[in-house]
């Protein structure tokens, strides 16, 4: 398609006037660093604070790591994690649910708990005036936490319900099939809490999973918005002081390697749908070549601007939402691809994207790739911590892996530093066919046969 | 577990709710009629562009159901100056975000980008505007697309988009209200190039429309830049729109669907309430009611169906199809929605909702519930003001919807306002009209 040829329908307007080119870009001002305050306070745990007074309200974070020892443990810590995060708001020692509930709801504020294989989260954004009252109750579950009975036994028949819907979920069928092709039986591969783990917890065994894992050392507690820092941190030492516990170590143990070869296979009779669901290992934020493959990322997969949207949804019409993206946690950094299609079109789609993965391994990409890339990560990196909850989130992130504010200023630089060499080297290492794994979940009636003559098939593991 | 006396920490004094921060707006009108709302703020370096088309689901006719929908899909397949992909490429590259979404009264673009990207991040908007590539090539290429979009988020899941999609059938009558807004597959493959130039041509006439954009800017070098390339879009008639409001339901109503994917069952109600914009005094309440409701783990129903009688795995009472009570005009309802084990009947839910609300009718609304909710609210409304992006966006629709930008400024003292007598009489109402009930029942093996 060109200009000349759609010219025609600009109701008339014909003229190719020096103002109809493409604005230039300017360049903007740069946004504000962070300026973090940070703290450890006397009971060990580590307090991160941006004042960010965009309206008055405060993001509030609380990170506490929760990996399981091993292997062995991995389904049980899951089980409880999960019941845990949702049962840890029925009662302190001082309030019972509703009194809980009231009194958070009072100050504006939705304090959500949740847990996977790293860390238990707590999040809520507050009205500023109420920051005090949110340090208080939260200082409240975390040293007295009461786990009623009665309730922890109801929550957990609902805990089932729930992940019994979740398994009817394709997108959760293909989450856990593509977990247990990459990280076998490390506990990463437990995406869902095992239903028979589930029904066997009491509230007993939480209260004491409570006391031994819910510790101040290690955890990060994260605050921004309109507040002063120096008042924060004064507001968090007093309501955190009764919080106590040794230091214990928590390491989720390394990742596995695991086999890339060949498709692994699950049978959803009557799906009008596959899922395809690539992964395989990725470097982490601490990397010198991080930029490079979020870069190759982008280009390959990332956004919409990408080869892959192009070719499967834009050329091909095969998807809706095609994706690829890398998820940084803390035993490890997996790059994971996504594409939803049609099941007619399955193996065509994987074949697509197995050739847009050898493009990248094998030819360097183009400047203008490159530099559309590039400024799209810097982009967005400023828009996502331009508001409170999206520097929170982001912060909290960057704690989970011992990273301090100071990285974004570090990942600026690096990306505008990125060659096309360096894209190059990344794929040929990361992106290639022949190091990733190949999951789909799907009517195998309908897709088995075209899939098999791209590769061998595997059963689900 | 026994009552329990609170320690000091919580305050005892009532919060008072903040108000948004002051944002100067600045609106002028284009001479092709293009309503443009400017909302200058310099707290962080980027921008907002925001563009607002009056037509959305309602409008499609009979046999095009899932167009405005298909045709929001089309508005990205290029233009007179962009060729397929640049648009996204433009904005993309200049390291900014877009997305487009199909509304049952507007279909809406925008983009949110580095401050220095304005100028250009105009001229993709205007441009296609002024001249999207209406091609077959790239209508069939949609329309797979599209069709992808409705098996992830319908065919192929369990309680695939229930029950936005369902309830509508049974809480309205007219197929402007009731109709497919995703589309049927066969409406969808029959689109043609002429079909969107016709559908172009009669609903994205730039009088049809409102530009929003927020953020770091200059009024007067922004006001340059819209009408050197929003100017150039040729004024076209604007379509009258049709009434949508429908009668109040004269009997309770009831219906059955069967998920073959999924295996528990769910439960919606549907209440109609009055008109979002011509009777905004009377809707408000309803917005309260629904967060006192719904919202948090303090709500009513969070606390009776959840943790009290464990009837629900699920709940939510939320204002509006898509859970936004100020995207939608007359007429408009409260939903309700749960999922629940086989064990619960849909009967005793809806008994357990109807006992609440009158509850809330007849035994009122006491200070401190109240005063929770409208911290609650406050909460969220500052919290969603907060990216520059969620404020332009209320600008537009506020605009749009309700003829004016400052809606969006003046909603957190409105809904200070409600009263508690109010709630109740909303609640009371409620209980005293009929309803539409739609049950999902499992239809795969547990």
């Amino acid at each position: 398609m060109t200009t000349e040829t759609s010219s025609e329908l600009t109701n008339g307007d014909t003229s190719e006037s020096a103002d109809m080119a493409l604005p230039p870009l300017i360049e903007a001002r740069a946004g504000r660093a962070p300026r973090a305050v940070s703290a450890t306070l006397p009971n060990g745990l580590d307090t991160l604070v941006v004042r960010r007074p965009t309206v008055p309200m405060v993001e509030v974070r609380l990170r506490i790591p929760l990996p399981a020892a091993n292997s062995a443990t991995a389904a049980a810590t899951t089980a409880r994690g999960s019941l845990m995060s949702a049962s840890m708001l029925f009662g302190t020692a001082q309030r019972n649910q509703e009194r809980l509930a009231n009194d958070l709801a009072a100050v504006g504020a939705d304090l959500s708990v949740s847990a996977d294989a790293d860390r238990l989260l707590f999040s809520t954004a507050v009205l500023r005036t109420g920051l005090s009252t949110v340090l208080g109750l939260l200082a409240e579950v975390v040293t007295s936490a009461s786990y009623p009975s009665a309730e922890v036994a109801a929550e957990r028949d609902r805990l089932g319900q729930r992940i019994a819907m979740a398994l009817t979920q394709p997108a959760v069928v293909a989450r856990m099939a593509r977990s247990r092709r990459l990280f076998g039986d490390h506990p990463y591969a437990q995406t869902m809490p095992d239903l028979s783990v589930v029904a066997g917890l009491e509230a007993a065994t939480l209260r004491r999973t409570h006391r031994d894992r819910v510790r101040p050392y290690g955890a990060t507690l994260v605050v921004v918005g309109d507040v002063q820092p120096a008042t924060v941190v004064r507001q968090a030492t007093s309501a955190f002081a009764d919080w106590v516990g040794p230091a214990r170590k928590s390491r989720m143990m390394p990742l596995p390697d695991f086999d890339p070869v060949g498709i692994t296979l699950v049978d959803r009779p009557g799906a009008v749908q596959s899922n395809v669901r690539i992964g395989g290992g990725a470097v982490g934020r601490r990397d010198p070549v991080y930029a490079a493959l979020q870069l190759a990322n982008l280009i390959f997969g990332g956004y919409f601007s990408s080869r892959l949207t192009e070719n499967l949804r834009e050329r091909n019409g095969f998807t809706y939402s095609p994706h690829s993206g890398i998820d940084n946690s803390a035993a490890g950094s997996t790059i994971l691809i996504d594409a939803d299609v049609a099941s007619a079109v399955t193996a065509r789609a994987v074949h697509e994207t197995w050739y847009e993965l050898g493009r990248m391994a094998l030819a360097p990409v183009t400047q203008d790739e490159l530099d559309s890339a590039r400024r799209y990560a810097l982009g967005t990196l400023a828009l996502s911590t331009a508001t409170q909850a999206g520097l929170a989130s982001t912060l909290t992130s960057l704690a989970g892996q011992g990273l301090s504010a100071s990285w974004l200023t570090d990942y600026q630089k690096a990306v505008a530093g990125v060659t096309i060499a360096d894209v190059q080297a990344v794929s040929h290492r990361y992106l290639s066919v022949s190091s990733l794994a190949t999951v789909v979940v799907g009517d195998a009636a309908l897709v088995e046969n075209s899939l098999g003559s791209l590769a061998a098939l595997r059963k689900p593991g | 577990m026994p009552a329990v006396e609170a320690t000091a920490i919580v305050a005892r004094v009532p919060v008072r709710a903040p108000t948004l921060p002051a944002h100067p707006l600045h609106r002028l009108t284009l001479d092709n009629g293009l309503r443009v709302v400017l909302a200058p703020d310099s707290t962080a370096p980027v921008v907002a562009v925001a563009v607002y088309y009056d037509v959305g689901m309602r409008s499609e006719p009979m046999g095009r159901t899932g167009f405005a929908h298909l045709f929001e899909h089309v508005m990205f397949q290029g233009s007179a100056h962009l060729p397929k992909l640049e648009h996204a490429r433009q904005v993309q590259g200049s390291g900014g975000v877009f997305n487009g979404s199909t509304h049952l009264d507007y279909t809406n673009y925008f983009e949110v980008l580095p401050a220095g990207a304005l100028e250009r991040a105009l001229f993709c908007e205007a441009d296609r505007m002024a001249a999207p590539l209406l091609t077959q090539e790239t209508i069939d290429n949609q329309i797979d697309v599209v069709k992808e979009e409705i098996r992830v988020n319908v065919l192929n899941r369990p309680y695939g988009a229930f029950p936005w999609l369902q309830l509508p059938e049974v809480l309205y009558d007219t197929f402007a209200n009731t109709h497919n807004g995703y589309g049927d597959f066969v409406d969808l493959e029959s689109a043609t190039a002429d079909d969107a130039a016709q559908f172009f041509d009669s609903y994205y006439a730039p009088g049809n429309a409102v530009l929003a954009v927020g953020g770091d800017f200059g009024v007067e070098q922004a006001t340059e830049w819209v009408s050197r390339y929003f100017g150039r879009v040729i004024a076209r008639s604007t379509p009258v729109r049709p009434p949508f409001g429908e009668p109040a339901l004269t009997e309770d109503r009831h219906a059955e669907v069967i998920d073959p994917l999924a295996t528990t069952p769910a439960l919606a109600i549907g209440w109609r309430v009055p008109d979002p914009v011509n009777d905004l005094d009377a809707y408000l309440p309803y917005v309260v009611l629904s967060e006192l409701m719904s919202d948090s783990d303090a709500s009513r129903l969070e606390q009776r169906l959840i943790h009290r009688d464990h009837l629900a795995i699920s709940q939510a009472m939320y204002l509006g199809l898509f859970g936004d009570p100020f995207d939608a005009r007359n007429a408009t309802g409260l939903m309700f929605q749960a999922h629940h084990a086989s064990q619960t009947s849909a009967a005793q839910l809806i008994t357990a909702v109807e006992d609440e609300l009158a509850s809330v009718a007849s035994g009122g609304v006491g200070d401190a519930e109240l005063a929770r909710v409208q911290a609650r609210i406050a909460a969220q409304l500052l919290r969603q003001a907060d990216p520059v992006l969620g404020r332009t966006q209320s600008f537009a629709a506020g605009e749009l919807i309700h003829g004016r930008a400052e809606f969006a400024l003046e909603l957190p003292a409105r809904l200070a306002g409600v009263a508690a007598e109010s709630v109740a009489a909303a609640a009371a109402e409620l209980r005293a009209q009929h309803k539409a009930v739609l049950e999902l029942k499992p239809g795969a093996g547990a």
